[in-house]
């Protein structure tokens, strides 16, 4: 009796049921075809040059040149069915800033502006071009793309020490920041011309440099930029 | 996205604290998958102890016997109800039997629970029921002779030799559903002790205490319904049966207890990274449904009782009023724990740095009224069990005369 | 004559013969899902370089426009975390809602040891605890690498999002199937980009074939020290970090 109903459910299981209801593999393969079939959103940022060759060419040689057409324009699937359906171009100053305004978690060197203070209520197009983002001057100020190191700076002993007076900065660094690199300071008496005894500069802690921290740099403990307040003994 | 759902989203991100990550805001397992194991853990519970009378011959536990049988099968009907409520697609849900992933526990249900309903419940009950239903099919009225009839599988042999040959079979059937109903109940466990994600439910000891629970709400629901249907139906409470059901329920929550001391100090031990999430977890969130409910009304008060009961002499009354007392708070108690290990693993995030909160709707198919229903609706089919399946002789004598 | 011993033995071997036939049968009918595709010549994974990422949550936008995520911030096939690592070693963890603008700064900079965006999404892992779990298989990995869910098939328990240790799954709320990152399926077997990718305006979202000989991803594995969530937990994610902090989860 057992028996037969076994053979029975087998049976049924294996035999009588199509396989499209069972073989996993029809299943997976009409996933797939139904996930492949899904609409595209976003065209890709080489279909744009086709038709908007200017833009490409001058976005490719400036600051931009690794931003997508899309990231700022949207999705533009349906302007290359249908040309005649622009897709969005931000025009104000509410979009720039998502990656512009400054946050102090963003990678040192990127360039960031305070929305509030930075030209308000003028749009971001007025004076940089997006498809080739240079202010309008070079930048004065070192914090316009270290904003962090300068926020930091400016609450510190060091406030009132310039960035230059640890770092040579060559021109070129500010038209093209990566290929002209400041330097950095690379002894000990670079510090010792402020810090050691008998130094010109009054208000710089005072100590001993044969014996203190003997063997390593001084920014191996000491962050310079935030340097600590030392405590009168 | 419904203007409802996304208000309801916003009101539990309000209540976040520290970080989640973004798709943890809503918990996934609510009230109802709660209720399953709870359920589940009943029927695991109930059938072991009716177990107990046939592998080990406990003649004492005998006067319970039917009725463990029965309210394992009220709940058994009831067990998949919750799961398939709880799915975003119920109707799909046949495809658990016709592709089931076989590395999948969760795969495992249909069939344990199939197997478990027919091969085991279902067949003991036919076996221990035969003889009463043939006689019964002969006196009762219509329709209830028909149903006798039918039920009985139109068997008509009642001798003696017959009789022993059902109990040898009962025997056969105890012997292979014991293990059954602890895999019915020690899967589940499995559900949640494999899951590496989740350092509260990722355990080996998960299934084991899962099942120890579960055999300690079963043997307390029991003794509830005993005390409670035995005098209805005009059956005397046999104290000599509820002390010794008792014993048993007493030596389950020390094993029980045991194993959740034992998980408790292992994690303190150990001190791994997640242990100050689950710190505050335990220490904010389920301080109540925990400590309060679990360990101290569920297992610490019923210990204590039980303790009491055994060491000193009571008068029967006062047994019945402890035993009483004690089995609903271990219902309270194992209710609580199902609620913690559930609810519990998905109130802290992930990353290990934040809570959400449970806002558990009242009204709506995975909401409180459907849990309740869901609780309450074995009772109600184990009553109309009891009234068509007397589980007493002196019941059955007088059912069979009316 | 036929009796019914014979007759069932019969019956019995009956069984696997059609079964066998079937299996061929099927084999026979195997489609690619783009003319000219075969998922077996590649295997996706994504780089992701967190000195790099400025946390503007582009990528977060395009996934939502070009998968049909809904907008609201309860449901993400990839986000952006913020770290804010305090000189007390106290860490600070938020999501970046990209609708937002910044708000005030909560921490001053002079408390701030390390600060830094961490872009998430599926990790398409290679042992996928997701896919082990689902109890019909509507979730699986396709020969290419990316994990996909069936939501035809897919019956709602929830039980992939449990297993997930990442939290990349959710459950659709339209459809009332678990839904993920897929890598934009759609898009790479036509040689497109995942839209994150395609957005990202530093380039630190980094996708490769890692069957390709040269890819962006293969030098992106060579020159960095690379890091994968959780590897604790033998998931084998294929979302690999470059630069990443410890502090991370």
């Amino acid at each position: 009796m057992i028996a037969i109903i076994i053979a029975l459910v087998i049976t049924l299981r294996f035999v009588v049921l199509p396989s499209s209801l069972t073989d996993t593999r029809f299943h997976r393969e009409s996933t797939v075809e139904r996930e492949v079939a899904k609409k595209v959103a976003f065209a890709g940022a080489t279909v744009c040059g086709t038709c908007h060759v200017d833009q490409m060419t001058k976005k490719s040689k400036g600051y931009h040149k690794t931003v997508s057409c899309e990231t700022c324009h949207g999705a533009a699937s349906s302007h290359i069915e249908n040309p005649a359906q622009k897709p969005t171009a931000p025009r104000g100053r509410e979009f720039c800033v998502f990656c512009h305004a400054y946050d102090q978690s963003r990678p040192t060197g990127f360039p960031q502006i305070n929305p509030v203070v930075h030209n308000p209520l003028k749009p971001c197009t007025t004076c940089h071009n997006p498809h080739d983002p240079v202010p309008s001057q070079a930048p004065r100020e070192c914090s316009a793309c270290h904003a962090q190191i300068a926020n930091i700076k400016s609450a510190s002993p060091h406030a009132l020490i310039g960035c230059t007076s640890c770092h040579t900065v060559p021109a070129q660094h500010k038209i093209s920041p990566r290929s002209a690199v400041p330097t950095k300071p690379e002894t000990r008496e670079f510090c010792a011309k402020c810090h050691a005894q008998g130094a010109a500069q009054k208000d710089a802690p005072k100590i001993d440099f044969s014996s203190h921290g003997e063997r390593f740099l001084c920014w191996d403990c000491h962050y310079p930029h935030l340097p600590e307040r030392t405590v009168k003994r | 996205m419904n203007p409802e759902l996304a208000q309801r989203l916003t009101e539990h991100l309000s209540e976040v604290t520290g970080f989640i990550y973004p798709n943890e805001v809503e918990i996934q397992w609510g009230i109802l998958v709660v209720v399953y194991p709870y359920i589940t853990g009943l029927v695991a519970g109930a059938f072991i102890l009716a177990s107990l009378v046939q592998l080990f011959n406990i003649k004492e536990v005998q006067p319970t016997y039917r009725l463990a049988l029965l309210t394992a099968l009220a709940f058994l009907l009831i067990a998949p109800l919750p799961l398939l409520l709880h799915l975003g697609h119920p109707l799909r849900s046949y495809e658990i039997f016709l592709t089931p992933q076989l590395k999948s526990a969760m795969a495992m249900f249909g069939f344990v629970y199939l197997w478990y309903l027919m091969a085991v419940l279902l067949l003991e009950l036919w076996f221990e029921y035969r003889k009463d239903l043939v006689l019964w099919s002969k006196d009762a009225v219509f329709p209830m002779n028909w149903i006798y009839k039918i039920l009985s599988f139109f068997s008509t042999d009642v001798s003696d030799r017959a009789v022993a040959f059902d109990h040898k079979a009962i025997r056969v059937i105890t012997l292979v559903g014991v293990p059954s109903a602890f895999l019915l109940h020690g899967y589940v466990g499995f559900i949640f002790g494999s899951v590496k994600a989740n350092p509260w439910w990722g355990s080996v000891l998960m299934p084991l205490v899962f099942l120890m629970s579960a055999i300690v709400s079963g043997i307390a629901l029991i003794v509830f319904l005993y005390m409670v249907v035995a005098p209805l139906k005009g059956e005397a409470v046999d104290m000599r049966c509820l002390d010794k059901i008792t014993s048993y329920l007493f030596y389950a929550v020390i094993v029980d207890f045991t194993l959740e001391v034992l998980d408790f100090i292992h994690r303190l031990y150990q001190s791994e990274e997640s242990i100050k999430i689950l710190s505050r977890l335990v220490m904010d969130k389920l301080f109540v449904s925990l400590w309060v409910i679990q360990v101290l009304l569920g297992m610490l008060v019923p210990l204590a009782v039980m303790v009491a009961v055994k060491s000193l002499k009571f008068t029967e009354e006062l047994r019945r009023l402890f035993y009483f007392a004690s089995v609903i708070l271990i219902q309270l108690g194992i209710f609580a724990t199902r609620w913690n290990v559930v609810i519990g693993g998905q109130l802290f995030s992930k990353s290990f740095r934040g809570l959400t909160t449970y806002k558990m709707e009242v009204v709506g198919i995975e909401g409180l009224f459907v849990a309740i229903a869901l609780l309450i609706a074995p009772f109600i089919i184990l009553t109309v069990f009891l009234k068509i399946f007397p589980a007493w002789d002196s019941e059955s004598a007088s059912h069979a005369t009316s | 004559m036929i009796d019914r011993r014979k007759f069932l033995k019969r019956a019995v071997l009956f069984i696997p013969a059609v079964g066998l036939f079937r299996r061929l049968a099927s084999d026979a009918q195997a489609k690619t899902p783009v003319a000219g595709y075969d998922p077996s010549n590649h295997l996706y994974g994504m780089g992701i370089d967190i000195d790099k990422c400025i946390g503007c949550g582009r990528c977060v936008e395009a996934c939502k426009t070009e998968n049909n995520v809904p907008k609201e911030p309860f449901f993400f096939r990839t986000w952006v975390e913020r770290y804010t690592i305090k000189k007390d070693d106290s860490v600070e963890v938020e999501n970046i809602d990209p609708r937002l603008r910044r708000g005030e700064e909560k921490t001053s900079e002079a408390d701030v040891l390390r600060s830094f965006f961490v872009p998430k999404l599926c990790n398409q892992c290679q042992n996928p605890p997701c896919v082990q779990v689902c109890p019909v298989g509507a979730t699986f990995s396709t020969e290419d690498g990316v994990v996909l869910v069936d939501s035809n098939r897919c019956i709602g328990c929830r039980y992939c999002i449990q297993a997930c240790p990442y939290g990349a799954r959710y459950l659709n709320p339209e459809t009332k199937t678990a839904d993920k990152c897929t890598f934009c399926y759609h898009r790479v077997v036509k040689g497109l980009l995942p839209a994150c990718v395609e957005v990202c305006p530093t380039q630190a979202r980094v996708f490769g074939d890692l069957k390709s000989m040269a890819s962006r991803l293969v030098r992106f594995k060579r020159m960095k020290r690379i890091t994968v969530l959780k590897a604790h937990l033998n998931t084998e994610p294929k979302v690999v970090y470059g630069n990443l902090d410890g502090e991370v989860r």
